[in-house]
């Protein structure tokens, strides 16, 4: 096989109709072709105000609690014996994740433009928890989309949504999860377009999204970068987070991607294990397809329809992932890894018992592969991990699957 | 190049009337049904027929079309089994025009080059593909267009004077006015509006205008047909052949018939409109 081409820098995309090498594009109904083109634009005009990103700052400092520490994990360095582990704590944000660094940013656009109403769709609950909350700060009226399945797994994130002053609509159709909610999103969306913003939770989803929603959560990676420096004086030699769509990987990884040196490692789904029809592993065990309106890797049969996916994480059991994460896998420069659901409840364990922190289950999968990884590393080897969510609310789902008790 | 879009639209034209076009899924509930209905359409009164592509994810598409969708794909519908469904009914009828409706996976999965000469051989005529914009032509609209099919744009009522160039630009056979925001089989078009629209839509083009998205019923099929080439039903039809499965969601001895009789009475419908807009 020839070597694929390397660009002069992995960090130029997407060209300007949103395409990242073959994968990106807008692939919806014409209906939302105006309202994405006045999003990109809206986007565009936001990005070059100085007050926008000012503003966006202070809510950030004030109200995320940012810059999130990096924490050196030292227990978790000893027993593995290798790398120097470090954890990006966005567990530690406003909200208990990544999520509201993207969500901040899309509210205040749907501010900017004027719309009364927000809807977002949403699989652990992470970013319907996020919109929720920055809805309510900002006074618009919320709407979020959550899978049946979902809502039952993900029971206190719902608790919090309806306390946040968000509708919640249950949806019933497909596998239930994730994939659904987003199509039932995108219905309300062609129905409410003129009043309505559609809040994405990951890198994906038609152009400008996969880019906005990129560039809103840089500041994870942007951070580490200034942290690392000064812990180390040095830049990191490894980073690794996990994907669902990949939007917490892709804000830890996007500042460091010409930094050539540094190995990235995303970590995938694979539920009951890549050879079961039970993952998430849409670039192990997908193909380049189309789906909510953009190219990308997904589960899709010989005939084109669209594979259940299954993950133990509700946040990772989505059958795509971001257009800018298989462009950058096809390239070789984040190299792609999976853990079973049954690694991720060892690594939740062990995280919460060495280092004092309950991860969530989409994070816990990053440190099931940590464990593999840091172990074959020297001492001096620094190696970041995305610790992207607290477990709080997963606690009941692990209670269940380790057999009724923690 | 004339197709058999074109030269049925020039026949209603020359008969001054509108045309009906009927959206069934491909496969609903089963292969053998829905192939009979196919049959039975144009007998029934549909000038043009759109046969759905399942798909397990339509966006675009409300309760009644998304049910429909699954039904096909729980009996095994494939893309393979739909183009033999079209090669069967060609057999029989040379004329009606057929059109595939659906969304690009499948198509995309399938292989479009290989696609796009499976279809023409089979007997298609022209393709609505909800989620590929003019923004994305490259991928199965100017291909089509060289294979010699019809790719019907939709326009919807956010497709503002700007932008209607762009969106009819490579747009061939018929325009598909989408005459609600919103998705299938919702909210009915309210035909004062829908008028005024196609209005503005023919200011740009010499196409046929065919409006669809929420017409139910003759009465309203008259109303919409009045000011326009075509009216579209779909969720409709689709509902009503749900409506005559048994308990476990089969076809019974009335599903065809539940099918055809709909067809022919809002084929009164648009036959009984006075037409103005294809003068």
């Amino acid at each position: 096989m020839n070597a694929p081409h390397q660009p002069n820098s992995f960090r130029k995309g997407p060209d300007d109709r949103g395409h990242f090498g073959i994968y990106g594009g807008r692939y919806v109904a014409e209906t939302l072709m105006p309202p994405l083109l006045a999003l990109e634009a809206a986007y565009a005009e936001a990005k070059a105000d100085p007050e926008f990103q000012k503003e966006m700052d202070g809510h950030l400092k004030n109200y995320v609690g940012r810059p999130s520490p990096l924490y050196l994990a030292e227990r978790m360095t000893e027993r593995f014996g290798g790398a120097r582990i470090y954890f990006k704590r966005e567990d530690l944000n406003h909200t208990g994740a990544h999520k509201v660094n993207n969500v901040l940013g899309q509210i205040m656009l749907a501010r900017r433009m004027g719309k009364p109403r927000v809807i977002a769709e949403t699989g652990a609950g992470m970013h319907g928890v996020a919109t929720a909350t920055l809805c309510a700060k900002f006074g618009i009226k919320c709407v979020v989309y959550m899978g049946s399945v979902d809502v039952a797994r993900q029971q206190p994130n719902l608790m919090r949504m309806q306390a946040l002053g968000a509708e919640i609509v249950p949806v019933q159709s497909g596998s239930k999860t994730l994939k659904d909610a987003m199509n039932e999103a995108l219905r309300d969306w062609v129905t409410n377009v003129a009043d309505t913003f559609y809040c994405i939770g990951t890198v994906a989803g038609p152009h400008p999204y996969p880019v906005m929603v990129r560039d809103f959560q840089c500041i994870i990676g942007n951070e580490t970068r200034e942290q690392i420096l000064e812990a180390e004086g040095r830049l990191p030699d490894s980073l690794i987070a996990c994907i669902g769509g990949g939007s917490n990987a892709m804000g830890l990884f996007h500042p460091f991607l010409d930094d050539r040196q540094i190995e990235i490692y995303g970590v995938e789904a694979a539920g009951h294990g890549l050879n079961s029809s039970k993952h998430a592993a849409s670039v192990a065990g997908g193909r380049p397809a189309v789906l909510h309106g953009n190219r990308t890797y997904l589960l899709t049969n010989k005939d084109g329809q669209i594979k259940e996916a299954h993950s133990i994480s509700a946040g990772l059991d989505y059958p795509g992932i971001g257009p800018e994460h298989a462009w950058l896998a096809d390239i070789g420069r984040i190299k792609f890894l999976s853990a079973t659901d049954k690694e991720a409840l060892g690594a939740f364990q062990l995280c919460s018992q060495l280092e004092g922190i309950i991860p969530a289950l989409e994070p816990a999968h990053a440190l099931a592969k940590v464990a593999q990884l840091a172990p074959k590393k020297s001492r001096d080897h620094l190696m970041v991990v995305n610790l992207s969510g607290r477990g709080d609310k997963d606690l009941a789902s692990v209670a269940e699957h380790l057999g009724g008790h923690l | 190049m004339t197709t058999r879009i074109d030269q049925r639209f020039a026949a209603l034209k020359s008969e001054g009337r509108a045309a009906l076009v009927t959206f069934t899924m491909a496969g609903d509930p089963d292969t053998k049904t829905s192939l009979e209905i196919l049959k039975a359409l144009p007998k029934a009164g549909a000038d043009v027929i759109e046969l759905g592509m399942p798909f397990t994810d339509p966006m675009a598409d409300g309760p009644a079309i998304q049910a429909g969708g699954l039904r096909a794909l729980n009996a095994g519908q494939t893309m393979i089994k739909t183009l033999a469904m079209i090669r069967a009914f060609r057999k029989d009828d040379d004329a009606t025009p057929i059109v595939l409706m659906g969304y690009y996976n499948p198509i995309y999965i399938y292989g479009v080059a290989k696609f796009l000469v499976d279809a023409k051989a089979a007997g298609v005529d022209g393709l609505i593909v909800v989620d590929l914009p003019p923004e994305e032509d490259e991928e199965l609209c100017l291909p089509a267009l060289k294979a010699g099919l019809n790719f019907i744009r939709l326009a919807t009522p956010t497709t503002d004077d700007n932008r209607l160039p762009a969106v009819l630009a490579n747009t061939s056979g018929f325009v598909y006015y989408v005459s609600i925001t919103g998705i299938t089989g919702s909210a009915a078009p309210d035909a004062a509006k829908v008028h005024a629209a196609v209005t503005r839509i023919k200011r740009h083009t010499k196409l046929p205008v065919a409006v669809g998205f929420g017409v139910r019923t003759a009465k309203q099929a008259r109303a919409i047909a009045e000011g326009a080439e075509a009216v579209v039903v779909g969720s409709a039809l689709v509902g009503a052949l749900k409506d005559s499965l048994d308990k476990k969601g089969k076809a019974t001895g009335k599903t065809v018939k539940a099918v055809t009789s709909l067809v022919a009475e809002l084929a009164k419908g648009v036959r009984g409109a006075k037409q103005t807009a294809a003068k």
